[in-house]
């Protein structure tokens, strides 16, 4: 038994580390049950993501009950559909063809219901973290975190621009590598770089919520199920040592 | 192996917790699989109140609009129309609506909010077809004592111009009044009567 | 049960259908050794983890579609829009590892005390039968979620028929590419076909279990060893003593289930891989595919290999060894507890090849790891193909007549 566990730590664990892949430059470190915060990345997605990228699996209905927002103000502030469209059953999908988007920008942007599950948050936050200005690129842009990224970099207003000082270091192999240095604002953003930290924050953690959004009241049963299972395993525990007593 | 020391009462004991909260732990892991079979939240969403525009309906016309996947009529009767359902009450199995098949404000002759505009489920009450709307007087094929109404093309059930069900056809009850209220004079809601006056 | 007086209602039952006796043989007065251990618990587990994905998977297919334009989306709907279709398809995907993990220690449990040997020669097989049945399960299960992983996974394994020949590969796919048509019969052979062999197979299995005895960790007949009335001295009746023991295995079990499915369903990524969060795109292929955990040992296996056909029939080898263990082993003995130090060596590098097997196949083929992957598979085969020759050899020790119990 002691050497399958050693087994199972010497092999099994090192290659759930691995599977966890490769440097990300920051952590997200976001709070699911903090619906200030799923709120204000909400009114950010909407006004700053959702020209693009739609949350198809995910109805306004649901995100105005978990996120404590009221159905009518859903309906106003959030909501950019007129009409018989205009429902709050409706999901959060828009009108963006996927041709058009072709021609407009390289790829379709794709639907950002699960971007938080196939991505994970950490990626998101340092990938919203690490635009810088490159002038080969289409838009001007370029990322660290997902290198030549079709995506413009749609919150530079609120970040500011910013470049990438890059230094020389000699890697393993002996070569040359260029090696991120630092980040050097070039612009002033109206916001300063810890509001806009939370600004994406808040967006990545609205998104970890897109993600699932059963999440918190799933895990919220877990304990229940666990304790009640505790309570069973004594039950169970002393009937089968009450029986085993005849067992010589 | 023998069971000379065993304490007997004890195992019972032991035996029915176990069972007690085994089944419980069962009992509450069906909670889950029989919700799953629900309505789910897209469900319930398309089934939501629907508005109709009645400013169009000529007097004596029909539409029809769909709510929770079942046809609803919306007829603006003439003051014909609803002048001939105050005389047939002794035709009809149920003319005063006692049956609840209708909100507490379309208990009356005209089963309506306001006189003119009957709003129906069009799903006969007898296996669930969908009845003609026939508004006219005496045709042949119906009888020259038709008072313009709604008759069922699959079992013959007869229901007239406020959706009340005559005698001796098959269909027991009159035709069901969805919940439902007025948004503007030319605008309806149908599904919800919350608020409304 | 005995004492009390007939039931009438049993009574007229048991004049039609032999419900006492069926109770009788294969529970009250089924005898089993009393000295099983730890590794006894997960033949019923196996049976445990059957049941859930039977009722979850009849509880999915009421709202899944099996169509590749709709079939991601409606595992979104369950995951969001039905009420607890998260928790539900959670126990379902869990429950596809469990029951891999699950029956890899109970087949462990054969190997350790022999319990593949004569008589139980039948029993190993339709187990071996079970084990093939659930990994075809569990591969066109795979696909139906139609996520990049599930794409791209199938269509690499299906490649490996083409190896055999491209007509078959077309045959399997009714398409030139994993497509709708994949979709399709994959969906009915998961919810249909399959379950109804792993079914079949899972009856036989107990049913031979049962004519022949179950084996322990002593690997001693016990009934070479009766009493007076004929009851083995060293058995126990199966009820009420090891259901009672069972019911515990089970909550234990259900206790790790349970904290995986609500805490850490995608398990970082091996029972619910990131990539298939994403549809599936036939244009663009994910960086790493990697097969789900369960395969990877057998993956690694036809990857060690260099030419391709070569590795397929080396893969399918690697599970044909698993079936001719009866006749492989030529041990005086059954448990591992009165073998020698050859078997025990053997046995320990055989585990160790598996498992690094199992790890080399979630790996990018470097050179380096795939030389590793050669050593690995080379040991897995001499394991068996030198069986006949390292079992009679070993030197045993004496068995004693009854079995050990504290």
């Amino acid at each position: 038994m002691k050497k399958l566990i050693a087994l199972f730590i010497a092999f099994v664990v090192p290659a759930m580390a691995l599977a966890s892949g490769g440097k990300l430059m920051y952590k997200a470190d976001i709070d699911l049950t903090n619906t200030a915060s799923l709120q204000r990345g909400a009114k950010i997605f909407v006004n700053y993501c959702m020209g693009c990228h739609s949350l198809k699996y995910m109805s306004y209905g649901r995100m105005a009950r978990d996120l404590k927002l009221s159905e009518d103000m859903v309906l106003e502030n959030l909501m950019l559909r007129w009409g018989a469209d205009k429902k709050i059953g409706a999901y959060m999908t828009i009108p963006m063809p996927a041709e058009e988007a072709k021609k407009w920008f390289v790829a379709v942007p794709p639907d950002l219901s699960l971007v938080a599950r196939s991505r994970g948050k950490d990626w998101l936050y340092s990938y919203l973290l690490t635009f810088y200005v490159d002038d080969k690129r289409p838009f001007g842009m370029n990322n660290l975190t997902f290198k030549n990224a079709n995506m413009p970099h749609v919150l530079w207003q609120l970040e500011g621009l910013k470049k990438a000082v890059f230094r020389k270091e000699k890697g393993h192999d002996g070569k040359e590598h260029e090696v991120f240095d630092r980040f050097e604002y070039l612009t002033k953003g109206s916001m300063t770089p810890d509001q806009y930290k939370q600004a994406v924050r808040d967006l990545v953690t609205f998104l970890a919520y897109v993600g699932e959004p059963g999440r918190l009241a799933h895990q919220r049963l877990g304990v229940w199920v666990l304790l009640f299972l505790a309570v069973f395993f004594v039950v169970a525990y002393m009937l089968k040592k009450e029986y085993w007593r005849d067992v010589h | 192996m023998s069971k000379d020391d065993a304490d007997l009462s004890r195992r019972r004991f032991l035996t029915a917790a176990t069972t007690v909260v085994g089944g419980v732990g069962v009992a509450a892991a069906l909670v889950p699989f029989i919700s799953y079979m629900a309505p789910s939240d897209r469900a319930k969403a398309a089934g939501a109140p629907v508005e109709a525009d009645i400013s169009k309906i000529e007097p004596g016309e029909k539409i029809t609009v769909l709510w929770r996947g079942k046809p609803v009529w919306v007829v603006r009767r003439t003051p014909d129309m609803l002048e001939r359902l105050k005389k047939i009450g002794d035709r009809l199995r149920d003319p005063n609506s006692e049956v609840p098949q209708q909100p507490e404000y379309a208990k009356n002759v005209f089963r309506s909010r306001k006189p003119e505009y009957l709003v129906a489920v069009g799903i006969c009450t007898h296996l669930g077809c969908s009845p003609t709307y026939r508004p006219e007087v005496g045709p042949e094929d119906l009888g020259a004592d038709w008072p313009g109404g709604f008759f069922c093309p699959c079992h013959g059930s007869r229901f007239d111009l406020a959706g009340r069900v005559f005698k001796n056809v098959p269909a027991p009850t009159n035709l069901v009044i969805p919940p439902y209220k007025y948004l503007s004079e030319s605008l309806l809601l149908i599904g919800d009567d919350k608020g409304a006056a | 049960m005995m004492e009390k007086k007939p039931n009438a209602l049993l009574t007229w039952i048991d004049a039609r259908f032999p419900l006492s006796k069926m109770w009788k043989e294969h529970l009250s007065e089924y005898y089993a050794p009393k000295n099983f251990n730890f590794w006894y618990f997960f033949g019923s587990l196996a049976l445990l983890v059957l049941v859930i994905q039977i009722v979850t998977g009849i509880f999915l297919v009421m709202n899944y579609k099996p169509s590749a334009t709709e079939a991601f989306a409606s595992v979104e709907y369950i995951m969001r829009d039905v009420p607890w279709g998260n928790l539900i398809r959670y126990m379902h995907s869990t429950g596809a590892s469990a029951f891999f993990i699950v029956v890899y220690l109970h087949m462990f449990r054969g190997l350790m005390y022999g319990s593949y040997q004569k008589p139980r020669e039948l029993i190993w097989i339709f187990g071996m039968l079970i084990y093939v049945a659930l990994m075809a399960e569990a591969f066109m299960g795979y696909l139906l979620p139609w996520g990049q992983m599930s794409f791209w996974g199938a269509q690499v394994i299906i490649n490996l028929f083409g190896a055999i020949s491209e007509p078959l590969a077309e045959w399997i796919r009714g398409d030139f590419v994993i497509a709708d048509a994949t979709l399709n019969r994959f969906f009915s052979f998961h919810v249909i076909a399959v379950p109804l062999i792993l079914l079949g197979l899972v009856v036989a299995h107990i049913i031979a279990l049962h004519e022949v005895g179950s084996n322990n960790p002593d690997g001693i007949d016990i009934k070479a060893n009766k009493d007076e009335n004929g009851i083995p001295k060293d058995g126990i009746p199966f009820h009420p003593y090891y259901t009672v023991k069972d019911i515990v295995g089970v909550v234990v079990f259900l206790i790790f289930f349970f904290a995986v499915v609500f805490f850490k369903p995608e398990f970082w990524g091996w029972f619910l891989e990131k990539d298939n969060f994403i549809p599936a795109d036939p244009l663009k292929t994910p960086e790493h595919i990697v097969p789900l955990w369960y395969f990877t040992p057998f993956y690694a296996i036809l990857r060690a290999v260099p030419s391709q056909l070569g590795g397929v029939l080396m893969m399918g080898a690697a599970i044909i060894m698993l079936f001719l263990l009866p006749w492989l082993d030529r041990g005086k003995v059954r448990s591992i507890r009165y073998r020698g130090g050859i078997y025990k060596t053997m046995l320990t590098l055989f585990v160790i090849s598996f498992l690094a097997l199992g790890y080399l196949g979630t790996q990018p083929a470097t050179p380096i790891l795939t030389n590793f992957a050669r050593v690995f598979t080379i040991i897995y085969f001499v394991f068996f193909l030198a069986m006949p020759w390292y079992t009679r050899i070993d030197r045993t020790k004496p068995v004693p007549e009854r079995v050990t119990f504290k």
